[in-house]
């Protein structure tokens, strides 16, 4: 069915209909009883008319035009794209977590109030915290408050004129972007030519005015920081805070954790780590963990417990407020706390070794063949320069000839330091059988690309769609269907 | 072993000598050893899969689920009917284990369902252009604030009093750490306060309105839209899509920004989330809008696809200078919303918002017809009502739970000013008896 | 790649033309090729004052978003609207398509701009 080529409205025909409500049985009055005419709506909205195997067939075709971690291997460098397990979705869609009100009764719901209190106590050990809020959406919400409390922190301390917070240019863009959406100044930092925090750059610009460091740890490089302990001594010397961004965990689970490296605040992206799917971009959830002294800022509600009952805190005084209508994601938590409880302690241990172990024999074999800058013991991903210098063809033509191949490419470009940059994430999912056949294919695109660049240039030519023109949807962007 | 890691010994050691190391310590040799935990995390040890169901199960329930309940509870998370085709269509695996669709090519799945939700949310709002989703309803509005401050560089927002109160915290929140200052327009009657309007000045980004507001109340936008355009600034209005079958569209009103929460739109009520939050716009503002935006093209050989667009506003860019820090949507929401909005399609949206405005109104009647209730907010009404008493709202409460029902919401418990009122959420699921029943356990309430 | 003589050079690849007391600004025929296929321009409203160096609008491509500075200071008295429409001129002609007409403020700022020739070696020594 790869040709299926039809919107939702083209389907639409007069009088077919996909609902069924039961008819309305109370007295019914004319609607401008109700609602005077100038408040009401003049036309109806221009929606399809279709009946229910319509709209079956066509989100079902549509599906079949995507590749998803169910389809096939996805190593996209620091997105952690591992195994869904199936259970954390049927956990999730149990009725008693689905069909709950967040306004209701504390009484009615000790269920979910449990389950929110042991993830947070849960969270707090696997990172070596003292508190955790579960609200953040996602992990660039996560940076958001974590920033937020390095802010309400130095407000409280009436220390303000702390507004520059330090990333290294590796960092991710949601960094400086959520830097910007606290009122912050951002300081980039260059890195040192193993791909760490550069120290001399760092205490070069560590002063009063500094709010805080942002790292990952491993970096989006792979590599671990081993000056780790140094850069949150001198931050803090300097009188800012240290900032986790979570992206990475999956490398250095039960292993070692960010608060025993210094972290003052750290966020996690459990639909990265804690396997939560992508959705197809969401939703996630990025919850935030702090230090102990750091635990009022959280923002409210927090889950308490009082002898064997849980509840919700409002009353914090010096939180920095709320982040979202109600309490979060709590559908992704569930699926989250789901995983957890089927891993246990050395299960996700075992997860950050074989995660770690992949990517350092994928690794391992294909640096002979192409460009490793940096050729060292890597952690969960590692950075290869696609195209190591060679210009017949670029990293770009490489990632959409793979789509050719029937897997879904590496990250491309990110890290912004290395050039033709592509980032391979295998995940501790994926089978020796698999890994294989990936370094076949990245051999076998060399291959093709010196003998026949054209090749390379052109593809995909398998896939639904070839090569799309982006620069003609960015000048007269089409973001809707035409009435007609 | 386990069952996700398909590692075997065997593969293991093979693939160490490989590498060229001798055990998989080596590979963490990097970590310094005085931050090592050297120890078992201290969390439970791994669960088969069946007591990992029975332990999740033994969780669920403890909670009171809205199966076995009546629910008359909504303030912004609504008990509507979700078709059995949302959540298969939602499961099917190709969708949920997708990343973001950066590799259009085999992403055409995603990124067409989110070009018809972006379609038919502009079509529900009158909007031109509406983006892929946000978090939730509540930080969309932050994010219309935030864009509204980007546009016209003023320095203050204006924000109805009658917004949800938890809209209005996550707005001070968000304003607060991006110093952006909020003035709030008092409200009479229930509805924002039209005499006050005069507070919108040539220093105002924006004026928010939500309708139907907190107290269910559909407010007249008009002269508001009138002062707001008068001072050149934004007209933000916050709705509920449902409302939308029947009540005139922020596009009718010549709105700037739309935004609002869109659980009611299929999603499960999930204990406060996952949601969907939604902002629009217009063609003039589209550029300064946050989020990801799908659009039409077409592939080297002609043929019609979609790739994700104006992506030089976004973080993985514009970085410090991005129009909003957000890397993702609420992408699976959603597509659990266009399915909503394909199945009810033109005459169902209409079709349930009438049965939601007579079932809140005949609700209204009988509650008051039992002379134990006041009105207090004499506007017209959508699927909320707020009703005042002299009865124990606890007491209300426990009675109504006694019999299987979920009641109102004690408005007190957000806005700590409002004694004795009530929010009740009536949807097109509530029937006649479980309304008049609903009335009778109240009538004996003393 | 063409550097246009008779015209004054920012560092951050502004060119500025003056004409009858009054300036046109637009952008470099490098910094157009550097950015690629120009798929927008967010143009400033007449009327408004800028300081020199101050961001006055941006030129976006697919890949990139690039905001444009004021080689000197001044007030916008026209805008080059056919951008809105077809931004890919600039592609097509960085120097013919201007992108705002100035009043310029301070005469003086004109001083540290770059002749062509200094703009060529400023390019050479970027890259």
């Amino acid at each position: 069915m790869k040709n299926y080529n039809q919107l939702m409205i083209d389907l639409s025909k007069k009088g077919r209909k996909a609902y069924a409500l039961p008819d309305n049985d109370v007295d019914v009055k004319p609607l401008d009883d109700y609602l005077p005419k100038e408040l009401q709506r003049t036309t109806k909205p221009y929606l399809p008319e279709v009946y229910e195997v319509d709209v079956i067939r066509h989100y079902t075709n549509l599906s079949n035009k995507n590749y998803g971690v169910d389809t096939g291997f996805y190593p996209l460098g620091s997105c952690t794209m591992k195994y869904n397990p199936k259970i954390n979705e049927d956990m999730a869609s149990l009725d008693g977590f689905t069909k709950l009100h967040p306004y209701q009764n504390e009484n009615t719901v000790q269920g979910s109030l449990a389950l929110l209190y042991d993830l947070g106590q849960k969270l707090s050990e696997i990172t070596g915290m003292d508190g955790f809020s579960l609200q953040p959406a996602a992990g660039a919400q996560g940076e958001l408050t974590g920033l937020m409390i390095i802010k309400k922190y130095h407000e409280d301390r009436n220390d303000i004129k702390r507004r520059k917070i330090i990333v290294p240019d590796s960092s991710h863009g949601t960094n400086p972007a959520s830097v910007t959406a606290v009122g912050y100044d951002i300081i980039e930092i260059k890195s040192d030519k193993n791909g760490g925090v550069d120290m001399e750059a760092l205490q070069a610009v560590l002063n009063e005015e500094t709010a805080g460091l942002m790292l990952t740890n491993p970096s989006t490089l792979g590599l671990f920081e081993k000056n780790i302990v140094e850069i949150s001594r001198l931050v803090h010397e300097a009188g800012g805070l240290v900032y986790y961004d979570g992206a990475n965990m999956n490398a250095i689970m039960g292993i070692t954790r960010p608060g025993d490296m210094g972290f003052d605040i750290v966020h996690l992206n459990l639909h990265k780590t804690f396997t939560t799917p992508h959705g197809g971009g969401g939703p996630g959830a990025g919850p935030v963990g702090v230090r102990a002294d750091l635990v009022d800022y959280l923002p409210y509600p927090t889950v308490e417990k009082k002898e064997d009952t849980y509840y919700w805190d409002h009353n914090r005084p010096k939180s920095i407020g709320r982040i979202m209508g109600f309490y979060g994601q709590f559908g992704v938590l569930v699926r989250a706390y789901t995983y957890i409880l089927t891993m246990g302690a050395e299960g996700l241990k075992r997860v950050s070794e074989a995660a770690v172990l992949n990517a350092n024999y994928l690794q391992s074999q294909l640096k002979e063949h192409f460009k490793l800058p940096i050729d060292t013991i890597c952690k969960h991903e590692f950075v290869l320069s696609g195209t190591g210098g060679i210009s017949k063809y670029r990293t770009l033509d490489m990632a959409k000839r793979m789509l050719d191949y029937g897997i879904h490419p590496p990250t491309i470009y990110f890290p912004l330091i290395i050039d033709e940059a592509m980032m391979i994430e295998p995940t501790e999912t994926e089978t020796l059988e698999t890994l294989d056949r990936f370094i076949d294919i990245m051999l076998k695109i060399k291959k093709e690309g010196e003998e026949n660049p054209e090749l390379l240039r052109n593809a995909p030519i398998t896939t639904v769609v070839r090569r799309l023109d982006e620069v003609k949807a960015a000048r007269k962007p089409i973001v809707k269907w035409s009435r007609e | 072993m386990n069952r996700y890691i398909p590692l075997t010994q065997e593969d293991q050691k093979y693939m160490l000598e490989k590498i060229g190391v001798k055990g998989i310590d080596d590979l963490f040799s990097d970590i310094p050893e005085s931050i090592k935990l050297n120890r078992k995390l201290n969390i439970n040890d791994s669960y088969s899969e069946l007591e990992v169901q029975k332990l999740m199960k033994r969780l669920s329930n403890q909670n009171n689920n809205l199966d076995d309940y009546t629910s008359f509870l909504g303030a912004g998370s609504y008990d509507h009917y979700i078709p059995s085709v949302v959540r298969h269509i939602a499961s099917r695996s190709e969708f949920y284990t997708s990343y973001t669709p950066y590799q259009p090519e085999v992403s055409q799945g995603t990124l067409q369902y989110i070009f018809e939700f972006q379609s038919m949310m502009a079509e529900l709002t009158g909007m031109d252009v509406i983006n892929a989703s946000m978090y939730d309803g509540a930080t969309a509005t932050a994010e219309a604030a935030i864009m509204a401050i980007r546009v016209n560089n003023r320095s203050k927002v204006a924000v109805s009093s009658t917004i949800h109160p938890e809209t209005w915290k996550v707005l001070e929140t968000y304003c607060h750490f991006r110093e952006i200052k909020l003035i709030k327009i008092p409200e009479i009657d229930g509805k924002t306060d039209l005499e006050d309007l005069k507070l919108i000045d040539s220093d105002t980004a924006a004026v928010i309105i939500q309708s139907p507001n907190f107290y269910g109340v559909v407010e007249d936008v008009a002269p508001i839209e009138k002062v707001t355009h008068e001072n050149k600034s934004l007209l933000i209005m916050n709705v509920d899509p449902i409302s939308l079958g029947i009540a005139k569209s922020p596009g009718e009103y010549r709105a700037d920004i739309v935004v609002g929460e869109g659980q009611s739109l299929g999603i499960p009520q999930n204990f406060g989330g996952p949601y969907l939050g939604f902002i629009g716009t217009t063609e003039k503002l589209m550029r300064k809008m946050p989020g990801r935006i799908c659009g039409l093209t077409n592939d080297v050989d002609g043929k019609q696809g979609f790739v994700l667009t104006l992506q030089a506003r976004e973080q993985h860019i514009r970085r410090e200078k991005a129009t909003s820090n957000i890397c993702s949507n609420q992408s699976l929401c959603a597509l659990m919303a266009v399915v909503y909005l394909s199945v009810m399609g033109r005459e169902g949206i209409v079709d349930v918002a009438k049965q939601c405005i007579s079932k809140a109104n005949y609700t209204m009647e009988k509650l008051l017809e039992t002379n134990k209730f006041k009105k207090v907010y004499p506007g017209p009404i959508f699927k909320e009502f707020v009703l005042e008493t002299a009865l124990d709202a606890d007491k209300i409460e426990k009675a109504l739970y006694e019999e299987k029902i979920i009641g109102p919401l004690n408005i007190s418990r957000l806005k700590k000013d409002k004694k004795n009122q009530l929010l009740f959420a009536v949807t097109e699921k509530r029937t006649r008896e479980e309304i008049d029943k609903m009335v009778d356990i109240i009538k004996e309430v003393h | 790649m063409k550097i246009l003589e008779g015209l004054y050079y920012a560092k951050s690849h502004e060119w500025l033309r003056i004409e009858d007391g009054e300036a046109y600004i637009g952008i470099s025929d490098f910094a157009q090729h550097e950015l690629g296929d120009i798929v927008f321009v967010d143009l400033p409203s007449v009327g408004d004052e800028f300081d020199a160096q101050d961001s006055f609008g941006a030129v976006e491509s697919v890949k990139a978003a690039n905001d444009v500075y004021m080689p000197v200071s001044g007030v916008i008295l026209e805008v080059n609207e056919i951008l809105e429409e077809s931004p890919e001129l600039i592609n097509e002609d960085a120097y013919e398509n201007w992108i705002i007409k100035i009043r310029i403020k301070d005469k003086s700022d004109i001083e540290v701009l770059m002749t062509a020739l200094q703009y060529e070696e400023h390019i050479q020594e970027e890259e």
